[in-house]
This record gives structure tokens, sequence and C-alpha cells, in this order.
């Protein structure tokens, strides 16, 4: 028996060992990332073949020319001349050799980690499975005319326009079809509507572009902005597999707790999107919308920013890390803890050489998506920093800039935004680097003293 | 006319002044269909460029900015340059032609109306050109995003949005008064072919949007140049506003953009299936019903901006039944072909392509209408793969098919039938290769708009980027093709398809410059 099963390459050999055991064969395709249904099919194809194993000629006619082809490619088992047995073997060959992340695609809603988002995914499939009911019956008969009421068939045509009947019944039932779909859908809606009696208020705002997390009433916030490096992004270091949907400061959330979102925006409109919440809201400046969630599985759950709102779009991305409310609550207190030595910065003496070090970060984070990691900027909408006058000019100009912004340019407020001592940094690094070299720093006391100045 | 003793049998005038000057119907129709070819072929250019850096994630070929630029001027161009003047090409030929009347009825205002067009768009795409580019803030542009926050050729924009607007304006009052006033002798409304009706029933909807559009680009300029506040929060304003004004234009747009494609297939289906259209009269009410609903169904483009749940369950309801008339002209289509006796001539294919692939839009779009749901489907490649379905092998289909089937009547000669096969199956082939797999990528989450995608989509994203080359290609034939056909074309007899009927073709192979002078009797109905 043996002699029937080809071992074309390294890999297969790996794989699919000479005398298999399914358990084995299983951990590998585990191994290398199948998943479950592409291993189901597997296993019902090998039943299927050990079961007409015995009876199984070595097959080279032509009409067997696709099962010598897939033999060829990489085929592991022969099995006899059988259409439904060839097409299974087909079929899971292509599975077998297939990459597993290629199979692996995601191609349909999750129905995500809610109450709310599994009963949105299950309307959806069921609107689905009605239009696809629909989309049979009218193609169907569509077809079937198609096929048989052809001229080159002989067909003649009749002669009828019009029957008010069947008009009436083809209105009536769509009416009725509408009216099954509206009601589970009003329910869901008037559920998601009711965001009332939540036991956490979260604060979102949008702002060009990243997003800022306050937790009302536990004096914790913190801005959440990509975490994805610009050498992935510009294709010369190796994509990771949460690439483009990974921050650095998560939105930390307890589950089984009903969470609710207060979103507004800073500039223009965003719209924060978790598909496993099932959570999509406009941020709009001026108004405050509200959504609730409640998350019944720990996890972390990603989304995107949803509405087109400049330049980096794309690159403002949502990463909740929902966690066990002990858990949860360890973390609040962390952050109150980092926020105090934070204040503390102001007061420590700071070296230059530590202002530049920590300056780079801030501007990679917050600066270098309008004026470039180079400082060449965009002229004419984002001016460069490299060679500024500004830049290289008076010390107070630039604090007094990057402080209070340009709100009409699109040049944020800072002094909002980022810690003194950050800021402190930021103007140093800028000071000092590309062809800008005043040699001098600012001090975290000095952008202090000017802040509190104003 | 008074001058000439053989009034209103003269032939063209010779030169550019042709061009320039006509004031007939079948020239200024001709310029129309070649102004909206160019545009295709610009606005698909620019499709090739969002497909391109689309093909895989990472930045590759532009900058994210300039990646705005092209989604919102590939949208603009499609839709106000491509579209709306390829239809209005089309009534501007066929109308006259169908009704018995000899032009329209307001002949120089029809010039005009055209002549607008090529400085409104040279003036759009010179904006590529300007400092801070082109408008890169979608076509749907919301505020704030295009007024405080929007590159300075925002200007130039609504100035060409107002031309636009001007040019429809006046070429739908055309439209209404010639239908209306110059009909054939006998021919009631209710004779009128359903072509004819259903660009009637546009015509209307232009009329009755076009100034809300106007409305809302000349807010925007205020807000933008003279200091007031209508979307800018800040100054006591809303940025939602926009949204339902611009809404209140657009959804009525889209169907400006598909009744008259459905006009088209309801003339071609009965010509090749050799038997009456099934249900003339429910056809027309059916398209009178989704015209009013189109009013009152603006803001299922914003169930995410935070509506009262009342709002939200009065904008999902009236939008799924827009579902019903629509499924009427569906079932009324299918019923036409059946126990018809068909053949598959191009316009028949591309024809019924339009019913399939359309209807398939249309189911997309009864999900989409499903409020919750459509938090998850809203802003993704779902809603993008919705609306392509909608637009390409729906409108751009039906105006194909329209140009196949009355080609052999305006240029006397026949187009390559085997050749006309071709632009089918690759068109199909290649419509459905770009716009099925944004299905699952939307559904999977990726959002519209963004030039760049997390690793989970980058397989479907190839995919759709390679159906995008293979059908703009496509279309170069089609260029080939109708260039081919008005050069060396064989002579198309005078009845080109047999089972066709109608006024149109009873003038001669090809029409001539004039047609109609005297009115034809209609009666053989």
């Amino acid at each position: 028996m043996t002699e029937n099963i080809t071992v074309p390459s390294q890999m297969q050999r790996r794989i699919i060992p000479a005398r298999l055991s399914f358990f084995r064969f299983f951990k590998a395709l585990n191994y290398l990332g199948y998943p479950d249904w592409q291993k189901q099919t597997i296993l019902i194809f090998l039943v299927w073949d050990w079961k007409n194993k015995k009876k199984r000629p070595i097959l080279r006619t032509k009409s067997n020319f696709y099962l010598q082809r897939a033999t060829n490619d990489g085929c592991t088992i022969r099995c006899k001349e059988n259409a439904m047995c060839r097409l299974l073997h087909l079929f899971s060959t292509a599975l077998v050799l297939t990459p597993a992340p290629l199979v692996a695609l995601e191609f349909n809603m999750p129905a995500g980690v809610t109450d709310t988002s599994q009963s949105v995914f299950n309307l959806h499939m069921t609107i689905f499975y009605i239009c696809l009911v629909i989309g049979i019956i009218v193609f169907g008969i569509m077809f079937w005319s198609i096929f048989h009421h052809r001229k080159s068939k002989g067909a003649k045509a009749a002669q009828f326009h019009g029957s008010v009947l069947v008009e009436v019944i083809w209105t009536l039932i769509p009416l009725l079809i509408l009216i099954a779909m509206a009601i589970p859908a009003t329910t869901t809606l008037t559920d998601m509507y009711d965001a009332t009696e939540s036991d956490l208020d979260i604060q979102v705002t949008g702002h060009q572009w990243k997003w800022h997390y306050k937790y009302i009433g536990e004096d914790v916030d913190f801005f959440s902005i990509l975490a994805t490096s610009r050498e992935e992004i510009e294709n010369r270091k190796q994509k990771n597999p949460n690439y483009l949907l990974e921050v650095d400061n998560a939105l930390v959330v307890p589950t089984n707790k009903k969470i609710r979102f207060l979103f507004t925006s800073n500039d223009v409109i965003h719209s924060w999107w978790v598909p496993d919440l099932a959570v999509k809201k406009d941020a709009i400046p001026g108004f405050i919308n509200e959504s609730w969630t409640l998350i019944n599985e720990p996890g972390t759950y990603r989304g995107q920013c949803a509405e087109l709102c400049g330049k980096h779009h794309a690159f403002m991305p949502i990463e909740v890390k929902a966690v066990p409310e002990v858990e949860y609550l360890a973390w609040l207190d962390a952050q109150k803890a980092s926020k105090l030595a934070a204040a503390g910065a102001v007061d420590k003496d700071w070296s230059k050489d530590e202002l530049m070090a920590a300056g780079a970060s801030v501007y990679e984070k917050n600066c270098a998506v309008c004026h470039q990691a180079d400082g060449s900027g965009l002229p004419p909408a984002f001016p460069p920093l490299n060679g500024s006058a500004i830049v290289q000019g008076d010390k107070t100009g630039h604090m007094q800039l990057v402080i209070n912004g340009r709100q009409e340019k699109g040049m944020p407020a800072f002094g909002a935004q980022l810690s003194v001592a950050d800021i402190a940094a930021v103007i140093t690094y800028e000071r000092n680097s590309w062809d800008n070299q005043t040699g001098d720093m600012v001090s975290p006391a000095e952008v202090q003293s000017l802040m509190d100045s104003q | 006319m008074s001058t000439h003793t053989e009034a209103g049998h003269h032939g063209p005038a010779k030169g550019i002044s042709r061009w320039i000057l006509t004031t007939n119907h079948k020239d200024i129709g001709t310029m129309y269909l070649v102004f909206s070819l160019i545009m295709l072929f610009i606005g698909g250019s620019m499709a090739f460029v969002i497909r391109a850096e689309l093909f895989q994630p990472g930045l590759q070929l532009v900058m994210p900015e300039f990646f705005n630029q092209m989604t919102t001027m590939h949208g603009l161009i499609m839709v106000f340059g491509a579209v709306m003047p390829a239809f209005v090409g089309l009534a501007n030929w066929q109308v006259p032609l169908m009704i018995g009347a000899p032009d329209m009825a307001l002949p120089r205002l029809n010039n005009l109306s055209f002549w607008i067009l090529p400085f409104a768009f040279s003036m759009l795409l010179a904006t590529l050109l300007m400092p801070g580019g082109a408008p890169d803030f979608g076509w749907t542009f919301y505020a704030p995003l295009s007024t405080t926050y929007a590159p300075p050729s925002v200007t130039f924009f609504i100035f060409a949005i107002h031309m636009m607007g001007i040019s429809s304006i006046l070429g739908a009052i055309n439209i209404i008064v010639t239908i209306f006033n110059m009909r054939a002798p006998g021919m009631k409304m209710m004779d009128l072919p359903l072509f004819v009706w259903t660009w009637l029933i546009t015509a209307f909807l232009l009329i009755a949007v076009m100034p809300v559009l106007a409305a809302v680009v000349t807010m925007m300029l205020m807000d933008v140049h003279f200091g007031t506040s209508f979307f800018n929060a800040a100054g006591g304003g809303d940025p939602v506003l926009f949204q339902h004004v611009f809404w209140f234009f657009a959804h009525p747009e889209v169907y400006i953009m598909v009744l008259p494609a459905f006009g088209i297939v309801s003339q071609i289906v009965p010509t090749f299936a050799r038997k009456p259209l099934f249900g003339y009269h429910s056809m027309v009410y059916a398209t009178a019903s989704i015209a009013i609903l189109s009013f009152i169904v603006w803001a299922h483009h914003m169930f995410t901006v935070g509506m009262p749940l009342v709002g939200e369950l009065f904008f999902m309801y009236s939008t799924m039944l827009i579902a019903v008339p629509t499924g009427v002209k569906v079932f009324n289509w299918v019923s036409t072909m059946f126990r018809g006796s068909m053949t598959f001539e191009t316009p028949m294919l591309f024809a019924i392509a339009f019913i399939v692939l359309f209807t398939i839009g249309g189911l997309s779009g009864l999900m989409l209408a499903i409020a919750p749901a459509d938090f998850q489907y809203h802003d993704t490649y779902f809603v993008v793969a919705h609306f392509h379905y909608v637009l390409v092998p729906g409108a751009v289909f039906g105006i194909i098919a329209g140009v196949y089937y009355w080609l052999p009547k305006w240029c006397g000669k026949m187009y390559d039938e085997k050749l006309g096969q071709w632009h089918f199956w690759l068109s199909f082939i290649g419509v459905n290769l770009t716009f099925f797999p944004m299905h699952f990528v939307g559904l999977a989450g990726m959002p519209r708009r963004i030039p760049d995608y997390a690793l989970q989509f980058a397989d479907f994203n190839m995919l759709t980027s390679l159906g995008a080359f293979l059908f703009g290609t496509t279309q170069l034939l089609f260029v080939y093709i109708l260039i081919k056909t008005v050069r060396k074309g064989k002579p198309a007899p005078q009845l080109p398809w047999d089972g066709a009927k109608g006024l149109e073709w009873t003038v001669p192979t090809p029409a001539p410059y004039h047609t109609f002078a005297t009115p034809p009797v209609f009666g053989d109905k």
C-alpha cells in the first residue's frame, strides 16, 4: 500500500509521514495554523479515501487527468476513479497546499464579544439569507427562461404584457418580508440606544490623528496613538500581524461592566469603530454622542477610525483591552501613580541629552506625521521645521507656537495634549536636530512658567 | 430658420463651428456622450492610481494626501462628469426621436447647458495643479473637513459644482419642456416609451435637488470666506446640518444616476425578448414611487451621526420601503424575458448583466437599510461594494447597453458583434472581480478611503486591484469598437433589431441631421 503514497517535497514529508496517524497529522495542521473547517474537510476526505483504499488501482487513463495533475502537484494519496472522490481529492489537496493564512481569510462580519454584537451579527446573517433566497428564486427563473426561451431553440414569444393579480402579489409579498425584517431590527436598535445605568463613563475625543480617552470621575486620561513604525508603513521592515491596528496606550476596560462612551471631537468629524463590540459612532466637534458596550470576554479588540478625517485617516487605530475588573482597578491605580510621577518631572533637573532622547520619541509620535521625520514638512500645508525661522529664532516664540498651536492652519495646541516635560523635550529636540543647531535647550520649568504666565 | 428656403433641411455647418454653435439635439447628444467618455477615462485613471496603491499593504506609490485627492476627484468626476452627462447625451439623442419631435424644445439653452461642462471640469481638474492640491475631503465633502480644514482649492471646487448644477438644471428643464410639449400628435403620457418616462421623472428630481446642492456649497463658501458659521460648532453652527442638506441632494442624486438606466433596460429587454414589456403601467408607477421615496430616506447615510431613536427608525423603515417598487421593476423585467424568444446581442447581454448585478447591489442596499447592522457596514468597503454595484454594472452598463442598442441608428453602421461580445464578457468578469471581494473586506472591517490597510485585507485587495486593471483596460476595447464602427462598420439596416418598436426606428438609417420636421402620427400602439 505504501507505494500509493507519493511524497513530493520535504514539507509534505514532514506533515504527512508515510504511515500517517490522524493524530500526528492534525497536530501538524494545528501547528501550521489551519482553521477548523479546513481541518474537518481534510479529515472527511481522509476517511473517505481510507474506505476506498482496498479497491484502489493506480489509474493512468486520460479521464484521470486531473487526478494525475493533482498528484504531480503534490497530492499524497491516490484513490479509485470516482467522481466524488476525485473532487474531494482535488479540493483537499488544494487545501493542504494552500498556505494557512490564505485560507484563514476573513470574509464575514465578526460575531463579536458582546450580546449586542451577537444580535447584530444574527440580524446580518438573517437578512443575508433572505436576500440569498430572493436572489436564487429571481435569478433562477431568469436563467431558466434565458436557457429555455431563446430564439435559437425555436422559442416563440408569448404576447402577454401584464397581470394585475401577479403585480399585487409581488408587491405584497416583499412588503411582508420587509415587515418581518423590521421587527428584530427595531428591537436590537432600541436596545443599542439604551445607554442608561452605566457602570463606567469614558469620554472619547477624536483628534487629527489620534484618540484621547478620559475616564470620567477618575482623573485618568491619555492619548492613544498609532504604534506601527514608519519603517513598516514604508516597506522597509517586515510588517507585524497587528500592522496599523496597534497603539501605544490601549483603552483598558473591565469585562462584564456596562461602559458608556461619550464621543466628541477636537477638529473634524471622526468615527470610533470597534467591530467586535459593534460600536460605531461619529465623534463630532461641538457635539456629544453616546453609545455603550458590555464586553463578555477578556481580550484585545481592534478597530479604526471610520470617517474620513484628513491625511492620516488610515493611521488612527483603536485598541480596546478588556480585562477582569480586579486587573482593571490595578491598572487604574498604576495610571494615577504615573500621572503623579509625570507631574514631578517638571521639578527634575533635566540634562540636554535626556531632553533630546525624550524629544526624539515625542517628535516621532506627535509631529512627524505632518512635519516629517526629517523636519522637511509637506509645504504648503505643513511647513518645514528644518531651517525654520521660528525654530531657529527666539525660544519663547517657538514655545508659544507649540503650546497654543495655530488652529486656522491645523496646528494643534499641544499645551493641552502633552506634558510639560514632553513639550520641553520636543522643543529642545527640534532646535538641535537636522540643520537646526541653536545649541540651546528648553527646560520643563521654562515651559511651565510660560504656561503659568498665559 | 427663416432665411433658409429649405427650412429645417440644411445639413450641419462645417468645421469646428458646427460643434460650438450647434443647436441640433443630435450634435449636442454626441458631444455629451464623447465628453462623458473622456471623463470616464480621466476618472478611471484615478481609480487606477487608487487600486495600484491598494494592491499591497504599505505605502508604495502615492502619499496619503494625494490618495485622498484621487478618491475625491474619482467620485466627483464619475458622478458629475461621466454618468450624468452620458444620460443627458442619450436623452438628447433619443427623447426627440422617441416622441417624434424635430429637436429639443429649447435648442440654444441646450447648447449652453453642454458648453458649461468643459469649463466646469477644466476648473475642477486644474485644482490638481494648485498649491495644497485638489479637494481631498471625499466626494461627500463633509464639513468641517471641507471648510475649516480644506485646501485653498475648495473655492474652485465650489465654483465648479455651481456650474455643473446650472448645466444640469438647464438640461432638465429642456427635457421636461420637450416631453410635455413636443410629443407626436396622438401620443399620450401613458404612451411614452419607458426611457422617456424615466428621464421625465429624473429631470424633475434634478430640478428639485440641484438647488439644494448649490445651497450647501454656497453655505460652505460663506463659511470659508465670509466668516459665517453654518457648519462650525465653535461659532454656533452644526457640522451635521451639512450632512442633512448634502444627503437631501445626494440621495435623489443616486436615483438620478440610475432611473434612466432602468428606462434603457426597459427598452432593450422587450426588443431582444421579442415580447412587450411586462407591466408598463406598474413600471411607470414604480419609477415615480422610487423618485418620491428618495426624498424621505436621506438620513440612512447618517445612521451613525447620533440621531434620536425615532429618527433612525423612520429612516430605516422608509428606506426598506424602496425595495418594494424596485423589486416590482426587477420582477417585471424577468417576466418580460419569461416565455420570450430571446437572442443575446451585446446590448441584451449588458442589459441582463444590469438586471443581475443591479439586483445584487439592491439587495446589499436592503442590508444597509437595517440600521443596527448598518453600524457595522457604515463607511466600510461593504458600502463601496454596494454603490459600485449600483453604479458601474448598474448605471454604466445601462449606458453602454444603450449606446450599443442605438448606435446603428445614430451612425448608420453596425458595430462588430464579436468584439462587442468580448467587450461584454471581459467587462463582466472585470467588474465582478473588482467589486465582489469588496463586500468581504468591508464585512471583515476595512474602512473606506484609506491608502493603507491591515494585513488580513491583503488578498482580497490584490484581487480587487487585478479586477480593476482588467475592467479599466477593457474599456479601451470599447473605444476601439466605437471608432471602428463609425469609420468602417458595415452599413446597418433600417431596423437593426427585429424586435425593436418605437418611433426612433421609423426614421432612416443613419438618422438624418433633421428628423420629424413633419410630426409623425402616433397610433400603432
